[in-house]
């Protein structure tokens, strides 16, 4: 097999070169569902509290979609039914990007030809790109046959080799996207897209169907994983389904590569307009963003629509359970349990929005490190009109998506649109305090600026994991959002909303008058 | 005349590198200067200084008479830069990034623009991630010829170019002294500044070494001297600033130092000289003593 000759050297290199990417997110994901039953034990410690779980689950159809059906009342399989989905969804974006990261980012970025130049098979860059991929489904199958044992062997194996299957599913499925697009970028945005046609399916399908049967659900690979039925009674079957999707779509990467040039691709770049309108570093920076931009705003304005309609149905499911109810009034608000849910998830969007604006910041950092800011700013634009650019995208933006939240739960929801909106707008001040800590550390010490990234997980953390682990306050207070009023529900106060604003304020001012003192780095 | 970039001891660090250790620069208004060094001398950190994109340890700078640092932008509306190794946007065409350029720096000649595209065969419509380095550079060449500056500063710009390409884009330098603008030249192509550069300086760790014009700088060097005499030749080892002698029975090949050569053809036509050729020293010879003695330095 001379065509897979030099697999092994590459497959290894790839590994290295994932050594925190691949770890990282198969760790995540692996305490996302190995804390699920200890969790769940909590909330639903009564065999009576589960079966009414069960039956609210059947009978709320909003709910199914959300998180699909539940199949039994032991442990294992609310596991199952609670992270299912979305550790199915998160092996997948796991896995496509591996995937196309080690295929046509390399092409894209010139440094296959040269690895293709050695004495290197044709087929191997791309075997070893679905091996490294491999590598991580199996270790996350591991973890969780392992971690879940407790639970039902045979549980536990069906949906670790389910999750398995799904990423490895989405690591061809990218493997074919990346043969049909030269861009990297717009491969991984159409993977992404089938990601979240197969998520939309399955909603659709189980908001229909309590027992997983709808044609829809079975049309995506989501679904599989809940039809394989970990901890009820597991349909073995449903895996050779995996197995046959993964083999047909790898022979058909397979061929498609065999049929093209190193870095050409299916689907032609499309030529751009010969002359521009580009004129100062603003409308560069709008841009270079607006993609981003819009792509936050559908989702986040469909996250509002799904949340608002979802609030209605919620009373019904946590109404009776005490310890839901509590941890929804820890995260979120005092009075009422509609209003603490409103205000939970109103927060929860707070929390992603700040992963928005360090993204969004950040880019000053990309245009710096990639040698693009250095002839822009050896034209006449100074380093602060060119930073303002960016910043207004990332600080309005911010704004721009909380607003689309609020008018999503207008949509979805109908009532109390001035209080929801207000409640998703008080996110600001804490999202901005974020954006100007990323301002700070990119203008005054600009190797450090992705530890941003760092800091919005963490502020993530506490926000999410937090509450339900009933953290000692002084944790809650480190980050901005835990110092938010509760809205709605709560009064508004402005005291620390001004505060925080200021705060923003003296951060971002800070780091620009960091970045126009230093040298530019490149 | 006046300058339009002066140095004078100029220092930065990064770390414990000096970069630049009392770097001396100075460009007249209107000529095309050749900035020539090895690797890792200190001439991209030196135009990053004079770009403002780095604030200098101490020494001083001066672009167009003015601060690079302090005034940036108000230098920058009468300079156009090119680097090296040119980034552009992914998904930003060719055209869009030249009239972006052009628009920052006030706008553009749109018909120098268009003869620029012609004359480099430059297809605009192509986006950033599919171009090749060569055409990269080609993209910045044209935004900066085409844009209305006194001074441009080329950091190796043809370093991806062809030879057919490395033509036009001496016709374009040529194009630009003779309409008055200063041209500050990094380049490793010593045949390109040959060509081009009535000055040049020569840096070395961050050091200038050598500047001047090429006839200066010829001056203080050696010429090659072949003869082929009637003769044996005699006395040529006693005489001053000879180097290299090697004599093969009639034939004499040696280096001079240029200031001694009238006592060396006088000692050569005592033997009766039946061919001579005697030839400046190149460029390449020029530079090569300077990296030859960091060698052995």
């Amino acid at each position: 097999m001379t065509s897979l000759t030099g697999t092994g050297v590459l497959l290894r290199f790839s590994l290295r070169r994932d050594r925190v990417l691949i770890p990282a997110w198969v760790a995540v994901n692996a305490l996302m569902i190995l804390s699920m039953p200890n969790t769940l034990k909590g909330l639903y410690g009564t065999e009576s509290e589960r079966t009414d779980l069960l039956h609210q689950v059947a009978t709320n159809a909003s709910f199914r979609a959300l998180i699909g059906p539940v199949f039994d009342d032991s442990l294992g399989a609310l596991t199952a039914w609670r992270v299912g989905v979305y550790a199915g969804a998160l092996a997948a974006v796991t896995s496509l990007l591996v995937v196309v990261r080690h295929t046509r980012d390399e092409e894209e970025s010139g440094r296959q030809e040269l690895i293709a130049s050695g004495a290197v098979g044709r087929r191997a860059s791309l075997t070893a790109a679905l091996l490294a991929a491999g590598v991580a489904n199996a270790v996350l199958a591991l973890l969780v046959v392992a971690g879940l044992a407790g639970q039902g062997a045979a549980g536990a194996l069906a949906f670790g080799l389910g999750l398995a299957g799904v990423g490895m599913l989405f690591a061809t499925m990218a493997a074919i996207v990346a043969q049909l697009t030269e861009s990297a970028r717009l491969a991984r945005g159409l993977a992404a897209a089938v990601l979240g046609a197969a998520f939309v399916l399955r909603a659709a399908g189980d908001s229909a169907s309590d027992d997983g049967s709808s044609a829809l659900t079975w049309l995506s690979p989501l679904g599989w994983l809940e039809n394989l039925r970990p901890f009820a009674d597991e349909r073995w079957w449903v895996l050779l389904l995996f197995a046959a999707a993964v083999g047909v779509q790898a022979l058909v990467a397979y061929e498609l590569a065999g049929r093209r040039d190193v870095g050409m691709s299916f689907l032609p770049t499309r030529p751009g307009p010969a002359a521009g309108r580009l004129g100062t570093a603003g409308a560069l920076a709008w841009r270079l963003q607006r993609g981003a931009v819009l792509g936050w705003s559908v989702g986040f304005f469909l996250a509002g629509v799904v949340y608002g309609g979802l609030t209605d149905g919620v009373a019904d499911l946590v109404g009776d359970n005490e310890n839901a109810r509590e941890i929804f009034e820890r995260m979120g608000g005092q009075s009422g349990l509609t209003n603490a849910f409103l205000a939970s998830m109103t927060g929860m969007l707070g929390l992603i929005a700040a992963l928005y604006v360090v993204a969004s910041v950040l880019r000053l950092h990309g245009e710096e490190t990639s040698a693009r800011a250095e002839p822009l700013l050896a034209a006449p634009v100074g380093r602060l009109r060119w930073a303002a650019g960016h910043l207004t995208v990332a600080f309005a933006g911010s704004a721009l998506i909380m607003l689309l939240a609020g008018l999503g739960f207008a949509v979805g929801y109908g009532r109390e649109v001035g209080p929801i909106l207000g409640a998703c707008l008080v996110q600001l001040p804490a999202i901005w305090v974020i954006g100007g800590l990323t301002v700070l550390l990119y203008g005054l010490a600009p190797r450090l600026a992705p530890a941003a990234w760092g800091v919005a997980v963490a502020v993530l953390l506490i926000g999410w994991v937090g509450p339900a682990l009933d953290a000692p306050r002084f944790v809650l207070d480190l980050s901005p959002f835990g110092h938010l009023p509760k809205l709605p529900g709560g009064g508004m106060e402005w005291g620390p909303v001004l505060v925080l604003l200021a705060l923003a304020v003296v951060l971002a001012g800070a780091g620009l008058a960091g970045l126009r003192r230093r040298d530019l780095t490149t | 005349m006046t300058k339009a970039i002066t140095v004078a001891g100029l220092h930065k660090s990064f770390g414990r590198t000096h970069a630049l250790d009392g770097l001396d620069l100075d460009v007249e208004a209107g000529e095309v200067h050749g900035f020539l060094g090895p690797n890792g001398s200190g001439k991209s950190t030196t135009i990053r200084v004079l770009l403002g994109l780095l604030r200098a340890d101490s020494g001083a700078a001066q672009v167009l008479g003015r601060d690079p640092w302090r005034d940036a932008v108000e230098v920058h509306r009468r300079i156009a830069y090119v680097p090296g190794d040119v980034t552009l946007w992914r998904n930003l065409s060719g055209g869009e990034v030249i009239d972006l350029y052009g628009r920052l720096r006030g706008g553009l000649d749109t018909g120098r623009r268009a003869e620029l595209i012609d004359r480099f065969e430059l297809d605009p419509t192509k986006k950033g991630r599919t171009y090749s380095k060569g055409n990269r550079q080609k993209v910045a060449l044209v935004a900066a010829f085409a844009s209305d500056v006194d001074l441009l500063i080329l950091d190796e710009p043809t370093s991806g170019l062809d030879p057919l390409m490395e033509e036009v884009f001496q016709r374009c330098v040529e194009e630009e002294r003779d309409r008055g603008r200063t041209v500050l030249l990094s380049s490793h192509i010593l045949s390109e500044v040959e060509e081009l550069c009535d000055r040049v300086s020569i840096i070395r760790k961050g050091r200038t070494v050598e500047s001047g014009s090429l006839a200066d700088l010829r001056h203080l060097t050696r010429t090659s001297v072949t003869a082929e005499l009637a003769g044996a030749p005699n006395g040529l080892s006693r005489l001053p600033g000879v180097h290299d002698l090697d004599v093969q029975g009639k034939r004499v090949r040696l280096q001079v130092d240029t200031d001694q050569l009238d006592g060396v053809l006088r000692q050569l036509s005592e033997s009766g000289v039946r061919s001579l050729t005697s030839t400046p020293p190149t460029l390449e010879e020029l530079f090569l003593r300077h990296y030859q003695e960091d060698g052995a330095a």
